[in-house]
């Protein structure tokens, strides 16, 4: 079972769950865990490629890359969510439509 | 020598600017301005005169002052200052009479509303005439020309408020345009041909056979045109009579020395140049004229009208003289008609003067001018009476005068003519019949003005005063140059101007053609045929001047017995000859005459053209105004309905499929997650069947 389908598998059930949480929750912390589980399926499957199919350590430095982003990604989106909460008194996203047609 | 010239000719100029200005604000309304400009240009004028023209005594001589005026490529346009001895002889009649008239103004039109206006125009009509006389160029003439003309329509016209005033004005300038045309057309054409304007050159050029035949006929008779309508020849004399209208100064200038005198000068001036066939049309012009005014002149009882066509029929003499070739003779009687046509006008003026205020003392509103309401004002106006005698008989050509002598020259010319070319017997007739004719009305002019008992009011008769100095001084200025010996000099025969200074200085000039055509050869076989000629003229001289005298004595005599000693009643011949005196009367109908015809023509000529302005031209506007305006209905309805329709239409789709479109942009990040997961759905499934490769 230690091979690279298993990863790969694990990989698109977790891009998966991450897209689910961030099309279907409400909340806006809620979509961000989505987002964040979305980047982890992709490191994984940095790592996994690196390590089946390279043979080297490029991927293993990609998803510290990821590692990096997402920490920054999650300051700022907490940031812009805690500004949104004090302008609507919320922080579903729905409910942030200012950009409707 | 310039500056002097200068001065005569621009001191009038600048009188007429400073009165017409500054006149309101002078003393005595600037008339002393006027005045100064006008008695110096006499006095320069007779110094030119006697220290220039007596002294070298020269019949040949000239002086040119000539600059540039236009350069065009190769050719130059000069234009400048010819001072020969007709020159400075017009420059002393000129300004001779228009001092006189100027100083007889002072007293005429005292009190008058515009009397600064009055001596500006008298200015600025002594300058145009003055620049007439001196120009060299035919160009130049013309300009002065028409300046002529301008003054003497404000003149005429000078008490605009009266119709006949401002009609009379407006008759004489559009008269004398008539003939102006016709010398523009002669300039042109001299000006074609030869191609130059400086009269001397054109002398020459003729001299020289470059303009000849038909060609030289026809430019001297467009030329003499312009003398026409100036110098009111038949049939253009109409605006003379009705000049009347002009206040008696203005007569004066303009029936002695300027206006009238402009036609004369010109013709003189191209004598030289004149055909064979062209002088005879202007001796025809000439002695027609002369009789046809005099027989007008018989019937009127306006005291100014008599004198009118007095001076039409005696122009009609000058013109009749240069036409016949009597050069000197022409030009003679131009400046001694000068002086007692003058001096009968402003006599006249005295009696109207006088007369008008005893009237308007007596309270009556008879006509001044109307020889009927005179009579007896030889004792009131004794020295308006003898000038205006002397005068009378200088002009009735009596012996002993200015006037004798030069009618006598005239005649003898003629009279020589016609023996050399008895066919033209008729010139002859006009002349002499004109003479018994003048002299008739001039002594029936001053019977029934002086002689007599007054027909006015005897309240009238106590306020008939002598008219004051500065009206008198004139008249005797004038009346005494009626006398014969101022023209004869050295020579002191009453009878002819030869011997004298005038017949010395101004000789018959070669005609020009005659040289282009004989040259040197002819010349010389020409010397016998002078000598037989001038026996000719001999002859015709002493007989015409028997003739003349009897003529004269005739109509003097004929007038005594009907207006003097009342043998004959003028009634009686008047009814007599009923037709013929309804034809002097009534000046041969010629205004009915030109009312019917060219009045008449014009207005049902305009009368035509304005039918067809509104008809035809209006139509074709208004025509176009409809078409347009029905195109641009067309045109209103294909932009509203199709150019407007397709941009609507456009506006439409692209509206609502925006608002189609909308519906998609949520604002949800959720949403647009979904699209673009079921897009990469979309793309996968695709792919999976091999639609995309």
């Amino acid at each position: 079972m230690n091979s690279l389908t298993t990863y790969i598998i694990i990989s698109i059930v977790l891009f998966l769950l991450g897209l689910l949480a961030m099309m279907t929750r409400k909340n806006a912390i809620s979509v961000l865990m989505g987002v964040e589980l979305i980047l982890n399926s992709a490191g994984l499957a940095f790592v996994a490629f690196g390590r089946f199919v390279a043979g080297n350590l490029d991927g293993q430095t990609a998803a510290l890359f990821i590692i990096i982003v997402a920490a920054a990604e999650a300051a700022v989106a907490l940031a812009v969510f805690l500004n949104y909460y004090r302008l609507k008194a919320t922080a579903e996203v729905d409910k942030a439509d200012a950009l409707r047609g | 020598m310039l500056a002097i010239v200068l001065s005569i000719l621009l001191a009038p100029l600048a009188a007429f600017a400073l009165v017409i200005f500054f006149g309101r604000w002078l003393p005595r309304g600037g008339d002393w301005v006027s005045l100064i400009a006008i008695w110096g240009g006499l006095g320069l004028s007779l110094y030119l005169f006697f220290a220039r023209i007596l002294v070298a005594y020269n019949p040949t001589f000239l002086e040119n002052f000539s600059f540039d005026w236009l350069v065009w490529g190769d050719y130059r346009l000069t234009v400048g200052i010819a001072l020969d001895n007709m020159a400075v002889m017009m420059l002393v009649v000129v300004t001779l009479v228009s001092a006189v008239v100027h100083l007889f103004s002072i007293g005429y039109m005292k009190g008058d509303p515009r009397y600064s206006q009055f001596f500006a125009y008298l200015s600025f009509f002594s300058f145009s005439m003055l620049g007439l006389v001196l120009a060299d160029n035919l160009l130049v003439i013309y300009a002065f020309w028409e300046l002529v003309g301008l003054s003497s329509y404000l003149l005429i016209g000078f008490w605009y408020e009266k119709d006949s005033a401002s009609d009379a004005g407006k008759k004489a300038f559009i008269t004398n345009r008539v003939g102006d045309a016709g010398m523009l057309v002669g300039i042109l054409l001299v000006f074609t041909v030869l191609g130059t304007m400086n009269l001397r050159e054109i002398t020459e050029g003729v001299a020289a056979g470059k303009l000849s035949g038909g060609l030289l006929t026809t430019a001297g008779i467009c030329l003499f045109l312009g003398a026409v309508g100036k110098s009111a020849q038949f049939p253009l004399h109409v605006w003379l009579p009705d000049a009347m209208e002009g206040p008696t100064p203005v007569s004066a200038l303009i029936h002695a020395a300027t206006m009238v005198a402009a036609g004369v000068y010109l013709t003189a001036r191209i004598f030289v140049i004149l055909t064979v066939d062209a002088s005879l049309v202007i001796a025809y012009v000439g002695g027609f004229t002369a009789i046809f005014a005099a027989t007008i002149a018989v019937a009127q009882n306006d005291i100014k009208r008599v004198l009118a066509y007095s001076t039409v029929s005696q122009l009609g003499y000058m013109v009749m003289a240069l036409g016949v070739g009597a050069y000197t003779a022409g030009f003679f009687h131009l400046v001694t008609h000068a002086m007692f046509k003058a001096c009968l006008f402003l006599g006249s003026g005295s009696v109207i003067h006088a007369l008008h205020h005893a009237l308007h003392h007596a309270g009556s509103h008879a006509d001044a001018q109307d020889l009927r309401n005179m009579g007896g004002l030889r004792k009131r106006m004794p020295l308006t009476f003898w000038t205006f005698l002397i005068a009378t008989v200088a002009l009735s050509g009596v012996p002993l005068t200015s006037g004798f002598i030069s009618k006598d020259a005239i005649l003898g010319g003629t009279l020589a003519f016609v023996m050399e070319h008895p066919v033209h017997w008729p010139l002859a007739l006009f002349g002499f019949c004109a003479a018994a004719l003048t002299a008739f009305y001039m002594f029936r002019l001053v019977y029934l003005a002086f002689a007599g008992t007054f027909r006015g009011s005897p309240q009238a008769e106590s306020h008939l005063r002598e008219s004051p100095a500065v009206i008198t001084a004139p008249l005797i200025i004038l009346s005494t140059l009626c006398f014969f010996a101022f023209f004869t000099l050295p020579a002191l025969n009453p009878t002819t101007p030869e011997g004298g200074w005038f017949a010395h200085l101004f000789p018959n000039p070669p005609r020009a053609y005659e040289t282009a055509l004989s040259g040197e050869h002819a010349a010389v076989a020409g010397h016998g045929a002078e000598a037989a000629t001038e026996s000719l003229h001999h002859t015709a001289h002493n007989a015409a001047m028997l003739i003349s005298i009897l003529v004269a004595g005739l109509g003097i005599w004929i007038a005594t017995l009907g207006y003097y000693w009342k043998r004959i009643s003028p009634a009686y011949w008047q009814t007599r000859f009923g037709v013929l005196y309804r034809g002097m009367f009534h000046k041969w109908w010629s205004d009915e005459i030109y009312d019917a015809t060219v009045i008449k023509g014009t207005l049902g000529f305009s009368r035509l053209l304005a039918w067809f302005d509104l008809r035809g031209i209006d139509g074709v506007v208004n025509g176009s105004a409809w078409l347009t305006r029905w195109a641009s209905v067309v045109q209103g309805w294909f932009d509203l309905r199709v150019v407007d329709g397709l941009v609507n239409r456009a506006a439409w789709f692209v509206g609502v499929w925006g608002k189609f479109v909308r519906r998609f942009q949520s604002g949800q990040i959720q949403r647009y997650i979904f699209y673009s997961l079921l897009v990469v759905g979309i793309v996968v499934v695709l792919n999976w069947f091999g639609g995309l490769r």
